[in-house]
């Protein structure tokens, strides 16, 4: 969550915030409906009194009568998780309403009560007013709720059109599926949105951004009223985002609401009207986004100031570590050339897409390269062998926690040891009492948070998953640590323990190469900026000239208007 | 998911697709109608070199021959489109062919009786493969490898030591398998169409679809309300009933049956399925294109026969084919998808 | 699946911290809940070995005798053997379906040679060579072309079965040397314990350390669970996958030369079918066919149950061929429980938080996006 974000660009005083290299605000939308919010850009002639449900009417226009969806006091627990305890929200027609909370607060259990997968144990759930029962998804789909997950869920090996109508293709005579029209429906359904996709190929292949687009086609196949994005800009470059949120006002003006799921507040200011914030699995506030700030936001998200952010001193950089020599991979990144030295955090920024993740695989072996050649303290490194990364001492903390950096069924000590088990066995034998000391100092170390070492990963919470993923990686002393994307889905508390902690390992003398896409933890951290775009090295900054409008403008390749 | 892989910078802008579309397409005819063309070249090659190869008796015997595989094929292509897999259709095929024929020299039954039995034992097991599978959530491979193993001993209990044999069998009945029209086997017509049904129906409607949806991710089938366990349900009944239909034709054919009948076909059948382009995994693949690899399989047989070949060959090579198949499935799949990327990314070079 | 926990608050960290510490110093999780599912299953298997041996105890005298015991570990002795490096296939995430295919060939290769006048230590090694072989080419289809491993073995199974067809045709070998013959016959010298079970435990020792206590072993699991983060842990998955293959077709190549000299007969259907028993039996031993689970303690009591079954049986002159009822029944029963036991719980049956890799030779689990 960039709450950083306040500490560079102070929103105006209506929560309006411009955002680099966004196209000018859309014209104001037309002579607001019943009910419908004023888009926060144009303050609304409304006094902008947070209430605790409801908009504040416009003057002349009648409030309505009752919100399309509403979730009210809604209690779940998973076993002995209580994971929401008070949700409360309430979706007006033609709205874009914003849903945030650190991790762990509930926002994924009450999208998914409202996407009819769980039942609430306790609370309601009210549509146009009127209690019901969602026992599954085909009843939320039914009453016209459509769910747009993180990860896209499509069938790849059917076509666009398929997908989209999967379950309700247009039967000709005799109930066979009319092609032509399905794809003659999906086309329309993308004019509509204003994109350009062809409904007739398969999935197979579809970059994130257009798999999205395709979900939220099938949503609007299914004249969902309700439309609920979990984290859409996530994996999208900016472009693509601008796209999206395109899309969204689309959606507004055909009077669905939107129920935006972020931890972007700039995007949340830029798109919502309303807010609703979760802590702790209850519902702490629930308001128009006119008259907050960002700042207001994060309280209410975190429930206490937020600490102080002083990461600790710089220390001056050592002898050179890692360095990459012209790097290519056809298709993928060309020419890319960077040092690391011992003592330095050297953060590579850029668009998602842009190559850096790849240039970081490849560096660490995962991926193969076709040029270029790698040197790690001096000495060429042998190419696609991670094996041979570990052995000279590279540590690779990857962008995917959950397929990549963890064996989710294992227990937290076979995760932490998994990339030690050479140095913590005897005669060929795995000494599991030094496996446990070992995982216990090391969990002690990251003040890592578990029941007990033989848990199994998936138990834990995503910041401490994230340090078990650490916690491996350092224990092998690593001479380079590789992170990429360090504080993804991590609540703030963990995040600035990992920034310390990285910061900490610099001045041990540890060369670190963060991936991150979030500007304020590349401004915070890095020693040393570099951009990558398009698959090339842009840019590169000092600690001290960098700002996020000079990045945007290298990751982005145009120039940026300043902001106030 | 590693996301940043399948990512394009700007796909809002170019008019995508369209040009990937026709790649995939392009790509799909070749692999469903290259089953087509490799066994087209196959015969040609094969009768150019021996032209006794395509003489009448030969084309019957090889069409007969094919028939039940053919048919098993389909039944098993429902199963594996769906990201499942049916093991026992050998033990269903024997159980079915030994019961439904003694019914003759037991209970002097009439042929359209003898197969009720045959349909009806083998929907009953598929009708058990389908509960466990469905409802129990259990992977179908350790299903139907039990169920081969549970309908293969109450097989050998039921048959004991005895077979039957070609003389209890009534003419009708036997005569099913040879009857033909203008040289072609009435059967063979009579499956071919079956086949055809099978394969338009997984093409053209709604259900058939959300097989392949489910085979393509399961995941987003049970998310997309997609009715999961009742498909695959269905789809393991049809696949053991078809497995009891193919038992009494196997009956009619082969006429001396005793509780060996139909070991090792399931194997077989999977080999000509994948062959023919099913993906073992599920989510695409045609019944037709299955069919025509079971002809191939058969052909091969024929063709060993016919050009003096040792038949001892014929499972080598039908091992090799199918290692073949998938491994040029997999590098043609492979420089698809390289292709898709770079053709999308627009990065470097 | 569970959400994600929310963390504590600051103030009970130091506590909590002290307290892992303290637990793990005692020891007390010292059992997780893998290790204790798989002590419920190897109990559980422990009894039907019990309940197997009063069944048979009872249907014949001849069940508890020395004779009778020597005859079932002769008898069961090649399925026992093969089912060893299948259990680390399998749990590795792979499948290998051409086990009996690698036996037949072996044992058609050794007729074969025979024939031919070779002497028969030369004979022995070249059998092991070609066992490892048709192994390497299993593993190399599987890791470096990334075929689906049920789709490969199904193949080679018929690509070996084929080979050994075209060695010996339809003749059969039978003049083997007495010495040779009698380890079907003869016990260990000095002992009553057959040939074929002392090579048993001698593996299962090696293979049983092998994958519980070094480092090879705990990459198996890993790969089994989650192939992914096993390659981003440097774990060598291609290079442990095709050692895997290799040594199952070298051990299928010696179960093939100890099955030829049993029934003292080279002929090319030696061991048909057979591959199906042998996961059977690792199924039933409580690894799971997703890959992951499973120990070989397991595995080695469910070939005890499996061999005193078939015994039992045999001795109460149930037609033997029908014992694969008792078999699919068993293997039913290996599969439904987890499952009834997890849903009793409340939690979902494991298979459904399934993931990537097409390594589930279940049918199951295969990438939903590209894997290039």
């Amino acid at each position: 969550m960039t709450a950083g974000a306040s500490d560079r660009e102070t929103p105006s005083a209506d929560g309006s915030q411009p955002r680099p290299g966004a196209s000018a605000p859309p014209p104001a939308a037309p002579a607001p409906s019943p009910g419908a919010s004023a888009p926060a850009r144009s303050p609304g002639a409304s006094a902008p009194a947070p209430s605790p449900a409801g908009p504040s009417a416009s003057p002349g226009t009648p409030a309505l009568a009752h919100p399309v969806l509403a979730l009210r006091h809604a209690a779940k627990s998973f076993g002995a998780v209580r994971a929401v305890i008070d949700g409360t929200i309430d979706l007006y027609a033609g709205e874009a309403h914003a849903l945030l909370g650190e991790n762990g607060a509930g926002k994924s259990t009450i999208v998914k009560i409202l996407a009819g997968v769980h039942q609430p144990d306790s609370g309601e759930v009210l549509i146009d007013g009127a209690p019901v029962t969602l026992p599954g998804p085909a009843a939320a789909q039914d009453a016209g709720i459509a769910v747009i997950y993180q990860e896209p869920t499509l069938f790849p090996d059917l076509s666009v059109a398929e997908n989209i109508f999967m379950g309700r293709q247009p039967l000709a005579a005799g109930r066979r599926i009319d092609r032509r029209r399905m794809l003659a429906d999906s086309a329309a359904l993308f004019r509509r949105l204003g994109v350009r996709l062809d409904p007739g190929r398969i999935c197979r292949g579809l970059s994130i951004a257009d798999q999205q687009i395709v979900e939220i086609a099938k949503a609007l196949s299914l004249d969902a009223r309700v439309i609920v994005m979990d984290e859409p800009t996530a994996a999208l470059s900016a472009v693509e985002v601008d796209r999206l949120f395109e899309v969204v006002r689309a959606l507004r003006e055909g009077r669905a609401a939107v129920l935006f799921i972020s931890h972007r507040l700039e995007e949340v200011f830029e798109i919502c009207q309303r807010v609703t914030v979760m802590r702790d699995g209850r519902h702490v506030l629930s308001s128009e986004l006119a008259g907050l700030t960002a700042d207001d936001l994060v309280r209410a998200m975190v429930g206490r100031q937020m600490a102080e952010r002083t990461a600790g001193e710089r220390s001056t950089p050592g002898e050179l570590v890692l360095r990459v020599e012209h790097l290519t991979r056809e298709g993928v990144f060309t020419d890319v050339s960077l040092d690391v030295r011992a003592g330095e955090i050297v953060a590579l920024a850029g668009l998602v897409g842009s190559g850096r993740s790849e240039v970081a695989r490849a560096v660490f072996g995962i991926d193969r390269y076709d040029a270029g050649r790698v040197l790690l303290r001096g000495r060429e490194l042998r190419r696609a062998s991670p094996a041979a990364a570990m052995a000279s001492g590279i540590g690779f903390v990857p962008e995917d926690r959950r397929q990549q950096g963890l064996v989710m069924d294992m227990s937290v000590q076979q995760n932490v040891a998994l990339a030690s088990l050479a140095r913590l066995r005897k005669g060929g034998l795995i000494r599991t009492a030094a496996e446990r000391a070992f995982t216990t100092d090391w969990a002690v170390r990251l003040n890592l948070k578990y029941g007990r070492l033989s848990d199994p990963v998936f138990q834990l919470s995503g910041g401490n998953q994230q340090k078990v993923v650490l916690a491996k990686w350092l224990g092998r002393q690593p001479a380079l640590l590789i992170v990429d994307e360090p504080t993804r889905g991590i609540d703030i508390a963990t995040k600035a323990e990992v920034h310390r902690l990285l910061v900490r390992l610099a001045g041990d003398g540890v060369a670190i190469l963060m991936i991150s896409s979030e500007l304020p933890e590349v401004l915070h951290v890095g020693d040393r900026i570099l951009v990558m775009r398009e698959g090339r090295l842009t840019a590169e900054f000092g600690h001290e000239e960098a700002t996020e409008e000079k990045i945007m403008a290298a990751a982005t390749g145009q120039p940026q208007e300043r902001a106030s | 998911m590693t996301t940043t892989v399948t990512e394009r910078q700007d796909s809002a802008g170019a008019p995508p697709g369209t040009g990937s579309r026709k790649l995939t397409e392009r790509v799909f005819r070749i692999r469903e109608s290259g089953i087509i063309v490799v066994f087209v070249v196959f015969v040609a090659v094969t009768t150019a070199v021996k032209p006794s190869f395509l003489d009448e008796q030969n084309i019957q015997f090889l069409l007969i021959n094919t028939t039940v595989f053919a048919l098993l094929a389909l039944g098993e292509t429902i199963v594996v489109v769906s990201r499942n897999v049916d093991l026992s259709i050998g033990s269903v095929l024997g159980l079915s062919a030994y019961v439904s024929a003694s019914m003759f020299g037991s209970h002097h039954v009439g042929v359209p009786v003898a197969f009720a039995v045959g349909l009806g034992i083998g929907l009953a097991c598929g009708v058990a493969n389908g509960l466990m599978v469905a409802i129990g959530r259990v992977p179908s491979l350790v299903v139907t490898l039990a169920t081969l193993y549970i309908v293969r001993g109450v097989d050998i209990l039921i048959v004991g030591g005895n077979q039957v044999n070609a003389q209890t069998l009534p003419d009708a009945f036997t005569q099913i398998p040879r009857a033909t029209v203008l040289g072609v086997p009435y059967l063979a017509i009579a499956i071919a169409v079956v086949i055809g049904i099978g394969a338009y129906y997984l093409r053209s409607f709604r259900s058939g679809r959300e097989l392949y949806a489910i085979g393509s991710n399961p995941e987003a089938a049970r998310l997309a309300a997609i009715p999961v366990g009742r498909r695959v349900f269905t789809a393991f009944a049809v696949s053991g009933a078809i497995a009891g239909l193919a038992g009494v034709l196997w009956a009619a054919q082969y006429q001396t049956i005793d509780s060996s009948a139909g070991t090792g076909y399931e194997l077989t059948v999977i080999s000509a399925v994948v062959v023919g382009g099913v993906a073992i995994f599920g989510g695409s693949g045609s019944a037709v294109g299955a069919a025509v690899g079971a002809l191939l399989l058969s052909s091969i047989n024929s063709a060993l026969n016919v050009l003096g070949i040792s038949p001892l060959w014929l499972e080598a090579i039908s091992g090799f084919l199918l290692l073949l198949a998938i491994t040029l499935d997999r590098v043609i799949s492979l420089r698809l998808q390289a292709a898709l990327r770079r053709r999308s990314s627009g990065v470097g070079t | 699946m569970a959400p994600d926990r929310p963390d504590r608050p600051d103030l009970t960290e130091n506590a909590a911290n002290a307290e892992n510490v303290a637990n793990a110093a005692s020891g007390r999780d010292r059992l997780g809940p893998a290790a204790r599912a798989s002590l419920r299953w190897e109990s559980g298997l422990g009894l039907l070995v019990i309940a197997i041996v009063i069944f048979g105890a009872m249907s014949s005298p001849r069940f508890l005798t020395t004779g009778n015991f020597f005859n079932t570990a002769v008898t069961a002795g090649e399925i026992a053997i093969m089912a060893l490096p299948m259990t680390l296939i399998i749990i590795s995430g792979e499948i290998d379906l051409s086990v009996a295919s690698i036996l037949g060939m072996s044992s058609a290769l050794l007729g074969f040679l025979w024939a031919r006048h070779w002497p028969m230590l030369a004979i022995f090694v070249v059998v092991a060579l070609a066992g490892i072989l048709a192994g390497l080419i299993n593993g190399l289809l599987v890791t470096r072309v990334g075929l689906p491993s049920l789709a490969v073995t199904i193949g080679t199974l018929a690509l070996y079965r084929g080979v050994a067809l075209i060695l010996l045709g339809p003749n059969t070998v039978s003049d083997f040397p007495s010495g040779y013959i009698g380890i079907g016959i003869n016990p260990l010298p000095g002992t009553q314990i057959p040939w074929n079970l002392a090579i048993f435990v001698v593996l299962a020792v090696i293979f049983g350390i092998v994958l519980h206590f070094t480092a090879t072993g705990r990459s198996i699991y890993a790969m089994g669970a989650s192939q992914e983060a096993a390659l981003f842990a440097g774990i060598r998955v291609k290079r442990v996958k095709t050692t895997l293959y290799a040594v199952s077709g070298l051990v299928c190549a010696l179960a093939g030369v100890l099955w030829t000299f049993r029934l003292a007969t080279a002929v090319q259907n030696n061991g048909l079918g057979q591959e199906l028993a042998v996961v059977a039996v690792v199924l039933l031993g409580g690894v799971s066919i997703f890959g992951g689970k499973g120990t070989l303690a397991g595995v080695v009591l469910a070939v005890i149950a499996f061999a005193g079954l078939q015994n039992a049986l045999l001795l109460t002159n149930f037609n033997q061929e029908a014992t694969g009822i008792v078999i699919g029944a068993l293997l039913l029963v290996s599969v439904f429980a987890p499952n009834l036991a997890a849903l009793r719980r409340g939690r979902l049956p494991r298979w459904i938080r399934r993931r990537t890799h097409p390594g589930g030779a279940g049918g199951h689990p295969a990438p939903a996006v590209d894997q290039t």
